[in-house]
Order: structure tokens, then C-alpha cells, then sequence
């Protein structure tokens, strides 16, 4: 056996209660009102490349029952898969379609969302939650959505977001109720897609 | 054990996580929930644990509002509307006791209202969340027995037995007879139960500002309503959906528009409409509202009165 790095250990929850009930609250209002932006603490302390938020999120949501693929950027990064082993008891998976959580450290390069699991017709609640780390909210390039949980429309402008966003998501929408649900973790803040979420195009 | 009585705790007295459930059980209906928020209407399947109170007193609601609750939240439960019936208070003292948290009879002061079978009368607002506790989920059910054709007919989004299930209502009683637990259609995709509120509340679900979250204890679901959502009663043309009425105002706040419960009064026929929901007659009458039958200080004596003369 490897011996885990030292920072494998460190940088968890320091109140594991607490922590995880205010991260899943941000969760879930962002979840329920798509595109909004809700403020996250910082709860963890993660080696990177992982982000705090992410690494809030993945603690807060992962355990022995739920499969977590990283992305290469993650992948390479021992401390990174050592950190969510020891945090969270999740085993990592290579294949997307086994996952029930991914980590996308670099979205750029995230070919395919249609890569991972969409659940069954009958169950699609079977499918990945796929959590991108972005560095902005705000500055990207805007997009537009409608559906569940917004009122009218929400704009919301994450950067980087993966290459043809607006293709993939409109094929993602195309398979309700089947489908991935996006949450974008950036510094301090959580936003999130629900497989809902409709992207509208813009007035070029 | 001969020690002097004390009523200090005893130090070795079992402690619960906070707002009693794991933490593993917790992350598991967390996950449900979120499903369930991504798709609105669908019932998510989650691993029901056993709680301190039987199935059907709210053990899906409960295990929902614990996974969510935190020690700044404001709790309000309702039972058919009421603050202070059995199942509320229970459930009240509950959370108080495992959590921490502060509670309410308001509606508007609480932050999450978990609720058996009514919505409150006053207008939810964002930030609130709405628990529900429901005891079937699945409004198929009773036309269609098996779990295994009811999941393939919400896949393949097969409604016709709903509406043949309603147009019988209407050729053998002239209207859809349907008064509780009338079946709703989410965002255009999923049909829903709403749980056994009455029809008078559906739509109140319409395009809720408040979140809405379901959990079925017993039959180990949970679904969930985003803010915002379309929520449409099925119904015909020709026979449209239509809410619940009364011909008289609460008696005790003079209320209308508002769902009322009948109280018997005496066992010659003589009976009463109040507010189901007791804050929203509550705070009428502090706002000076006064029903028919509401006593007050001033008619005291005639009251008593009428009352010895019944007896």
C-alpha cells in the first residue's frame, strides 16, 4: 500500500454537521432556483488542483454508496484522490457512466457531457451530477435559461465552461426526463443546471 | 444502585446527531431531494428509515426536514391546517428537542412549515420551504396495482387511465367527484400526487414562490416542486377544474376564500365552519375580524346563556 500524503488528512469539515447541512442548503436553493447564485463558505481546505467549493460540495454529497469519477486534471493529482477517499469513503471511478458525482477541474476540456450517466426512462434520477470548477459567475459569457425555479428568465455567465456548451446542453434538455445535472462551483459560490433548466439562444 | 436521586442528566445517556438522523442517512435523502428538484414530479426512491413514530403520523416529512434543517431555521407544523393538534405538536417538539430549533405558529416568520394534507392560507414567500407528508405517493396506484406498470407508464408518460379514472367521476356523478389528492401535472411531463390536501389548495402549488418537498416514509419516496413551476389539475374542456366553495364565512373570523373545516356542535344537527388554518383565523381575529359565532366580551353572558339553555 501507498502511504496517503500527509494532506490527505487535513483540510475536512472542522464541524462535519454543521458544515454539510449549510453546503447542501446553498445546494439546494441553487438547485431549486437554476442560475442563481448562492454564496458558499469556505468549509474546506483541500489540496489542489481541487477548489474549496468543490471540495465542500463533494463532501457534503458523496459517500461509500456513490461512485466519483474525476477529471484528468484531478486524476493525476494522487493528493486530490487521496483527500476524497479519506473525506468521504467514495470510491473513484474511471468509467463516467459508473459515476454518481464527477469533478471537472478544467471544463474546456470536457468533451462530452453525454459521456456520463442519464439515467433510465424509468429511473432517471440514476444518472451523474457532474461538478465543474469555474473561476467566475459572472464574468463568462452570458447565458440565458428558462424553466422550473425561474421566474421568467436567469442569466448566469460561468467561466470556463465546456466546448460547445449551448449544443450539449440543448441535446441534454432534448433527453427529459433522462439527463445530467450541472453544478458550478466557483470561489465562495454555487450555482447550479438541473437537467430543467432550458438554454435559451441568443439574439445574435 | 443506591445514588441519590438528582435531576442532573445522566452523563451517559445516549446523545442523537443533530435533528436526530445520521449524517449518512442525511447525505443519502439530500440526494434524493436534489434528483427530486431536477425533476419536477418524479418520485425518487430513497432508503426510508425507521423513525420514533409509527408510518402515517409523517415519517417521510420528517426524515425530509431533518435532512434539510439547520439551527437557524424557524419550524412550523401543521396537521389539516392546525397548529395545535396531536400530530403537530409532536412533530413540533420533535425537532425542538433533536435539533434545537427555534419554532412557530406563524406562517410567514417560518422558514420551513412541515405540513399533513393543507397549505397554508397565507401567500408562501421565497426562502420558505414547504414539507409535505404524504402516505401514496404514486397517484396511479389505485387504478394500477403494480410498481412495475406504474413506473413504465410515468417512463412512457402514459395519463390515460387518469383520465378515464376522471370521466368515470363525471358520467357517474355528473363532475369530477375527485375532492382530495387530485392529480396534478408537473411542467407539462409528470402527472403527481399532491399528497391527500384538499382540491381548494392546488393552486397555491401553481408557481409557488416557496420551494415544495414531498417524503413518503412508508413507501419510500421522495419528489419535489421548484419555485416557480407549472402545477395544472387535470381536467376536461368541458369540465374544468374547479376549487372547493363554501355559502357562509368562517364563524369565528368571518374569513372567506379560505378553506373551512365543519365542527358539530351538538348532536341535534347544529354545526359550525371555522378556518382549517389556525393562524390565518387566529390572525384575523387579533386583526379585529369577529364570525357569527365568535364570542366576545361584551355578548359574554347571553353566550352562557344560550349555552345552558342547550344543555
Amino acid at each position: 500500500m501507498v502511504a496517503a500524503t500527509a494532506s490527505a488528512y487535513e483540510g475536512g469539515f472542522s464541524d462535519p454537521v454543521g458544515a454539510a447541512q449549510t453546503v447542501f442548503r446553498a445546494l439546494m436553493d441553487a438547485m431549486a432556483r437554476p442560475g442563481s447564485i448562492q454564496p458558499l463558505p469556505d468549509v474546506a481546505v483541500p489540496p489542489a488542483p481541487l477548489t474549496a467549493s468543490a471540495a465542500a460540495l463533494i463532501a457534503t454529497l458523496a459517500d461509500a454508496d456513490t461512485p466519483v469519477w474525476l477529471d484528468p486534471l484531478l486524476a493525476k493529482a494522487d493528493a486530490v484522490r487521496d483527500w476524497i477517499i479519506f473525506h468521504t469513503g467514495a470510491p473513484i471511478t474511471a468509467h463516467q457512466p459508473d459515476a454518481a458525482f464527477a469533478l471537472v477541474a478544467a471544463p474546456q476540456n470536457l468533451s462530452a457531457l453525454n459521456g456520463f450517466a442519464l439515467g433510465t426512462q424509468d429511473y432517471p434520477d440514476r444518472s451523474t451530477t457532474v461538478i465543474l470548477q469555474v473561476d467566475t459567475l459572472a464574468a463568462g459569457a452570458p447565458l440565458s435559461f428558462e424553466g422550473p425555479g425561474i421566474e421568467s428568465r436567469v442569466k448566469i455567465a460561468p467561466a470556463p465552461m465546456p466546448q460547445h456548451f449551448g449544443a450539449q446542453w440543448a441535446a441534454n434538455r432534448q433527453a427529459f426526463p433522462r439527463g445530467i445535472d450541472l453544478v458550478l462551483a466557483a470561489p465562495g459560490a454555487v450555482a447550479a443546471l438541473p437537467r430543467s433548466a432550458r438554454l435559451i439562444r441568443q439574439e445574435a | 444502585m443506591t445514588s441519590p436521586a438528582t435531576d442532573a442528566p445522566e452523563p451517559t445517556l445516549a446523545r442523537y446527531n443533530f435533528a436526530y438522523l445520521d449524517e449518512q442517512t442525511k447525505r443519502m435523502i439530500r440526494r434524493a431531494i436534489l434528483k427530486g428538484i431536477a425533476i419536477p414530479g418524479y418520485q425518487v426512491p430513497f432508503a426510508s428509515r425507521e423513525m420514533p413514530m409509527p408510518y402515517g403520523w409523517g415519517t417521510g416529512g420528517v426524515q425530509v426536514t431533518a435532512a434539510i434543517i439547520g439551527p437557524d431555521d424557524v419550524l412550523k407544523v401543521i396537521d389539516q391546517g392546525a397548529d395545535d393538534t396531536t400530530n403537530a405538536v409532536s412533530i413540533r417538539a420533535f425537532f425542538a428537542r433533536t435539533a434545537g430549533v427555534a419554532t412557530t405558529t406563524a406562517t410567514p416568520e417560518a422558514t420551513i412549515i412541515q405540513t399533513r394534507h393543507r397549505i397554508p392560507e397565507t401567500k408562501l414567500r421565497e426562502g420558505q420551504v414547504l414539507v409535505y407528508q404524504v402516505p401514496i405517493p404514486e397517484p396511479l396506484r389505485f387504478l394500477e396495482p403494480r410498481e412495475t406498470e406504474t413506473r413504465k407508464m410515468h417512463a412512457l408518460e402514459e395519463y390515460g387511465l387518469m383520465h378515464v379514472k376522471l370521466y368515470e367521476d363525471i358520467a357517474r356523478n355528473g363532475r369530477i367527484a375527485t375532492t382530495y389528492a387530485y392529480p396534478v401535472k408537473v411542467e407539462g411531463r409528470y402527472v403527481m400526487d399532491p399528497s391527500p390536501t384538499p382540491k381548494f389548495d392546488n393552486p397555491k402549488m401553481h408557481r409557488s414562490e416557496a420551494l415544495q418537498l414531498f417524503g413518503a416514509g412508508r413507501e419510500k419516496r421522495i419528489y419535489a416542486i421548484p419555485p416557480h413551476t407549472d402545477v395544472v389539475s387535470l381536467d376536461f374542456e368541458d369540465h374544468p377544474f374547479e376549487i372547493q366553495s363554501f355559502d357562509q364565512p368562517c364563524a369565528l373570523c368571518g374569513g372567506e376564500g379560505v378553506y373551512l373545516d365543519e365542527v358539530v356542535l351538538d348532536d341535534r344537527g347544529g354545526r359550525m365552519f371555522v378556518c382549517s388554518d389556525t393562524h390565518h383565523c387566529e390572525s384575523r381575529r387579533a386583526e379585529g375580524h369577529r364570525g357569527a359565532l365568535l364570542g366576545d366580551e361584551a355578548s359574554a353572558d347571553a353566550a352562557s346563556a344560550t349555552v345552558k339553555e342547550e344543555m
